[in-house]
């Protein structure tokens, strides 16, 4: 939690890429908000992979005489309106969660990152022209976009990556934009030129290098983002669609019965905050341990 | 200074005229007969026809993006699918119920954000700025839908001492004010982290400064030199961020309206997008996108009146 007031990193760490993975892991152990955030994110992947395991019950197993229970030793978390068991539900959740916001976020860097080296890299009319389409994009809230494109869409749990996709993807646009504008400066670019490298090569092996790594933090920073995105949609039922148990659907049931049980509406809602305080917290502390420079860009919390 | 501000302006609104002419191709986005994106495969061939004709998707397209974009201009949306009132008249309806949570948000955000941390930053590490560190990011990682779910179930159905659904009347400014109450903090809560947060980390790098050690050198009392002179450098990219921030704040305004019922314009797009009333989910998305640029409009040419740097560099450019 002290993001802040942990120490600076010294300079040999500037480099994110000399900096090797297990390294990199320690470090962010060490301090106590990156050790949280790695133990949520690391707990919410083996959930991922043993949800059939650890879940009592299949997620849509109804029985319909236990409905609306509250907690007791057969359903720890308790049972909805159809007497589905609330915390397997819960744990085939992380699946939809990660499912959905995972490929999201990374179409959306792939994305980004063509339209930005393209802007960046040509210069020119084009980049200015991208860069209006990007402002365009960005003149809507991403809520409100996603919202808009599910109108057309049409509710599903694919609709809804492509929304996340299209309304995070100019967030990195504009970043890979800046950092290959400060990256071709650099003068070995220009010596590579003056060797007679092409396009390709400059791009490829001088440039994507220097901007990836950026990007990728940016990535695990948008990941609780884009959690709250697909929950948010899905609770609106614009989104995934029951019966998926995504922890959006869980909420819109609950809060549909807010005044009979408070279960549902408590145990998604925290599951929700743990994971996307978990996942924020780690995301920070990579970004400080890998990249410093970085300390300046934050994602916004879209929810 | 007026270069700077022409430039901005001018900027603003390509952007805007832009984002009407997306909004104009929209239903062109996705691939098939644009009519039955819109009102999905199961439309009764008569709607399907009033639909075609009303919209103009009958036109060409550059004519459709033309004609809708000189109506909007002229502050005409299209009907209602359904009871053919005009958009702009449902939107009107809609719109200060937004505005009102939006602004009364904003302020709370401010008025608890900016006092927490300029607090914080007065005693770096002390206890209660490590208090307001995790207070700080566990607001601001809470989903703006959950923290609603929350203060419903705790004040309005446990306790009770709040109501529940439904935004109020005008006519009775104190049932509103009160109604306004929980979504207001649901609202806040991300924000009065995030200011916190970043007026902290501001104030720390402001009090490291010589003229902050002068002013202490001569002897000012630490009160005057936080207040007076540290919190107005310190205000300064928090302005800037208050811009972009309206953005996530009107997406977030969405669910809190939804939860507490308040008929704004979150719940009428959502409402529209259940009904697949298509012109109000475009109107509304376009008022919401003007609401935006005008926002980061005012908080860019504010934040060059702030910091007469950004001024030189604008004239530059």
């Amino acid at each position: 939690m002290a993001v802040e007031a942990s120490p600076a990193p010294q300079a040999s760490r500037l480099d994110g890429r000399t900096l090797p993975g297990a390294q990199v892991l320690r470090e962010v152990a060490r301090r106590p908000a990156g050790l949280f955030g790695l133990v949520v994110v690391v707990g919410l992947l083996v959930i991922v992979i043993f949800a059939p395991q650890l879940a009592p019950y299949e997620a849509s197993a109804q029985r319909i005489t236990d409905r609306l229970q509250g907690p007791s030793a057969s359903h720890l978390l308790g049972t909805d309106e159809l007497g589905r068991d609330l915390l397997s539900r819960l744990l085939f959740g992380t699946r939809i969660a990660l499912g959905v916001a995972f490929p999201a976020v990374l179409v959306a860097l792939v994305g980004g990152l063509i339209v930005g080296i393209i802007a960046g890299y040509l210069g020119g009319w084009v980049d200015k022209a991208l860069v209006v389409v990007m402002d365009t994009v960005q003149a809507f809230p991403a809520v409100i976009l996603a919202l808009a494109l599910l109108a057309l869409l049409g509710p599903s749990l694919q609709n809804v990556v492509i929304v996340i996709a299209v309304s995070f993807a100019p967030g990195y646009a504009r970043v890979a934009r800046a950092l290959v504008l400060s990256t071709k400066q650099n003068l070995y670019v220009d010596a590579e030129r003056a060797l007679g490298a092409g396009d390709g090569r400059i791009i490829g092996v001088h440039i994507l290098p220097n901007i990836v790594a950026p990007l990728f933090i940016l990535l695990a920073m948008d990941l609780p983002a884009a959690i709250t995105v697909e929950a948010g949609l899905s609770f609106l039922g614009v989104g995934v669609q029951p019966p998926t148990p995504s922890w959006g659907v869980i909420l819109a049931d609950g809060f549909d019965r807010i005044r009979v049980t408070p279960w549902p509406v408590l145990t998604a809602g925290l599951t929700l905050m743990i994971t996307t305080l978990g996942f924020t917290m780690l995301g920070e502390t990579l970004r400080d341990v890998i990249d410093p420079r970085l300390a300046g860009i934050r994602r916004w919390n879209r929810g | 200074m007026g270069r700077y501000v022409v430039q901005r302006i001018a900027l603003s609104a390509i952007v805007v005229l832009l984002s009407m002419a997306f909004l104009g191709v929209f239903a062109h986005l996705v691939p098939g007969d644009p009519v039955t994106v819109i009102l999905g495969p199961r439309a009764s061939e008569a709607l399907s026809q009033t639909v075609r004709a009303e919209m103009d998707l009958d036109k060409p397209v550059p004519v459709q993006v033309w004609n809708f974009v000189v109506g909007a201009l002229q502050g005409d949306l299209g009907n209602d699918f359904v009871s053919g009132l005009p958009v702009t008249t449902l939107l009107a309806a809609s719109l200060p119920h937004t505005v009102i949570l939006a602004v009364a948000s904003l302020g709370l955000a401010v008025l608890l954000g900016v006092p927490l941390g300029v607090y914080a930053a007065t005693r770096p590490n002390g206890w209660i700025d490590r208090i307001t560190r995790v207070i700080s990011v566990s607001l601001i990682t809470l989903p703006a839908f959950v923290g609603g779910l929350f203060l419903l179930l705790i004040f309005a159905i446990g306790l009770g001492v709040l109501p529940a659904i439904g935004a109020g009347n005008f006519s009775d400014p104190v049932d509103y004010a009160r109604r306004l109450i929980l979504p207001t903090v649901a609202l806040a809560a991300t924000w009065i982290g995030y200011i916190a947060r970043l007026v902290r980390t501001s104030m720390l790098e402001v009090l490291g400064q010589n003229y902050i050690r002068t002013a202490r050198a001569v002897g000012l009392r630490d009160r005057v030199i936080f207040y007076k002179y540290a919190l107005k450098n310190a205000i300064i990219p928090t302005v800037a961020v208050l811009g972009v921030g309206l953005g996530s704040l009107l997406g977030g305004a969405v669910f809190v309206e939804v939860i507490f019922s308040r008929p704004g314009l979150g719940t009428l797009i959502v409402d529209s997008i259940t009904s697949r009333n298509f012109p109000i989910v475009r109107g509304a998305t376009l008022v919401i996108a003007l609401f935006f640029v005008l926002a980061n409009l005012l908080a860019d040419l504010s934040y060059g009146f702030l910091d007469p740097r950004i001024r030189v560099q604008g004239q530059s450019a």
